[in-house]
């Protein structure tokens, strides 16, 4: 059973039908003990880094995720949802300070640059469908480098030995990272047609072998 | 590299598609899903649906369809039309959407935009700015609100910076005076908005022929380009639409 956690942060429907699609059977949960219970978790999201760790501490599921990563249970992290796997972030925490995330992987999770490296204007949010090069992985079982997923986001994840996949904006930032059988992934497999659902169904197959 | 997009835009009224569908194959060519669906497989980059409902009696269809596009989509989509509050914004993004557009009620009360940013996130909302050309010459373009009926006085390219200021993901801009026309996108006006701020510009308004989608991208600098009765009647594919534009070099997504 995979626990898709629910902490308030948008519609998850899309989520769970192709989680669902991938042969899962799902549970949408704001309960910590159904993370507890789990043999796989879903953490997706849009929003800000600071109002979902709070939400996530108040509520207890935070604790029983680091638990349960801890163990071993497999994790698949979904936009805001990687970028909580960091240890800090910095979109709407106070000036001057961090949040604490859930500290899977090191690092502090950022505002993305408006200008490359030559100074060229990019916009921010990254809005739309981008490629991945992905370093080879289970998550990206049969994806080859190169194929499109849908983003939308105006933070990035920082760089860190955890990176399996990257992508080019403005800068070229981890997309997809990877701490033992924690997975996250910066861009939308929900919302990224048939790429998306096989990714969901190489993850479904990662909690299968677990 | 970020592809530019492709987005088909279908008016709703009362849940129905209007402004003529023509396609072949569907079984009911005003029902709005069945016909985003078509474009989910034609690898169309997302899809907007646009209520017109005049009465904000019918925003409950509005919002079932809305969650009914969460069940049959594979691909992200916009809803626009009608939202007065934070509290509309608020059912339609609950029931699935992935961004909503904001107009006349941006222009009413800007704080709109910033409230809706922080309680969805910048990338969720999308101010579509209605403009058009002002007679005498020089590029500049006037906001239009109520469906394009009432005039503002506001000068377009600097409400685009302020929507974005306040935390607009988006800019949808439509040039009235090529609604309609298939003369193709208002190049200067989609130029000047989309140099004038940091957030990206989807361009709308005015397609007819094929190459007028690369046109937006290239001349215009717009970041996706919408079309809706190219696409409705199938003189064009949104296939075709993006070959075109990877001969004219620009990064699509096929």
């Amino acid at each position: 059973m995979i626990c898709l956690i629910d902490y308030d942060k948008g519609n998850l429907r899309s989520v769970q039908r192709g989680l669902e699609a991938a042969g899962a059977a799902v549970v949408v949960s704001r309960a910590p003990e159904d993370i507890t219970r789990a043999s796989g978790l879903v953490l997706p999201g849009v929003g800000a880094f600071t109002d979902a760790m709070r939400t996530l501490e108040a509520t207890g599921q935070a604790d029983a995720v680091r638990d349960a990563v801890r163990e071993g249970v497999p994790f698949l992290g979904i936009c805001l949802g990687m970028h909580l796997m960091f240890q800090f972030g910095e979109e709407h925490a106070k000036t001057g300070e961090l949040t604490p995330g859930l500290g899977i992987i090191p690092g502090v999770v950022r505002k993305m640059p408006k200008e490359d490296s030559r100074g060229v204007a990019h916009k921010v949010p990254h809005v739309g469908w981008n490629t991945v090069d992905v370093t080879d992985d289970a998550l990206f079982e049969g994806i080859p480098s190169g194929t499109h997923f849908y983003f939308t986001h105006s933070f990035m994840a920082p760089e860190s030995a955890c990176t399996v996949g990257t992508t080019t904006h403005s800068v070229t930032f981890p997309s997809a990272v990877r701490s033992g059988n924690a997975y996250g992934v910066q861009f939308h497999p929900e919302k990224s047609s048939d790429a998306g659902a096989l990714l969901l169904e190489d993850f479904v197959r990662i909690v299968e072998r677990a | 590299m970020l592809a530019k997009r492709v987005i088909p835009c279908m008016d709703v009224k009362d849940g129905r598609v209007v402004k003529g569908v023509n396609f072949v194959g569907l079984r009911d060519a005003g029902d709005p899903i069945e016909l985003a669906r078509r474009y989910d497989e034609e690898r169309a980059d997302e899809v907007i649906f646009l209520d017109i409902t005049a009465t904000s009696d019918d925003r409950a269809t509005t919002v079932e369809l809305a969650s009914h596009a969460s069940e049959e989509l594979h691909l992200p989509y916009t809803v626009g039309g009608g939202f007065r509050s934070v509290e509309d914004i608020r059912k339609m993004i609950a029931a699935g959407a992935d961004k909503v557009s904001v107009n006349s009620a941006a222009v009413a009360d800007p704080t709109l935009i910033t409230k809706a940013a922080h309680a969805f996130g910048t990338q969720a909302i999308i101010v579509a700015v209605d403009a058009k050309r002002v007679a005498g010459g020089a590029d500049k373009w006037e906001v239009y609100v109520a469906g394009g009926r009432r005039a503002t006085g506001i000068d377009a390219v600097q409400w685009a910076q302020e929507a974005a200021k306040r935390g607009a993901g988006e800019i949808l801009l439509t040039s009235m005076d090529r609604d309609g026309s298939r003369e193709g996108f208002d190049c200067a006006l989609t130029r000047a908005v989309a140099r004038a701020v940091d957030i990206p510009v989807i361009a709308s308004g005015g397609v007819g022929k094929l190459e007028h989608f690369a046109e937006g991208i290239l001349e215009g600098e717009a970041d996706a380009v919408l079309a809706a009765s190219v696409f409705h009647f199938g003189e064009l594919s949104i296939r075709q639409v993006k070959e075109d534009m990877a001969a004219h070099g620009i990064p699509i997504r096929m």
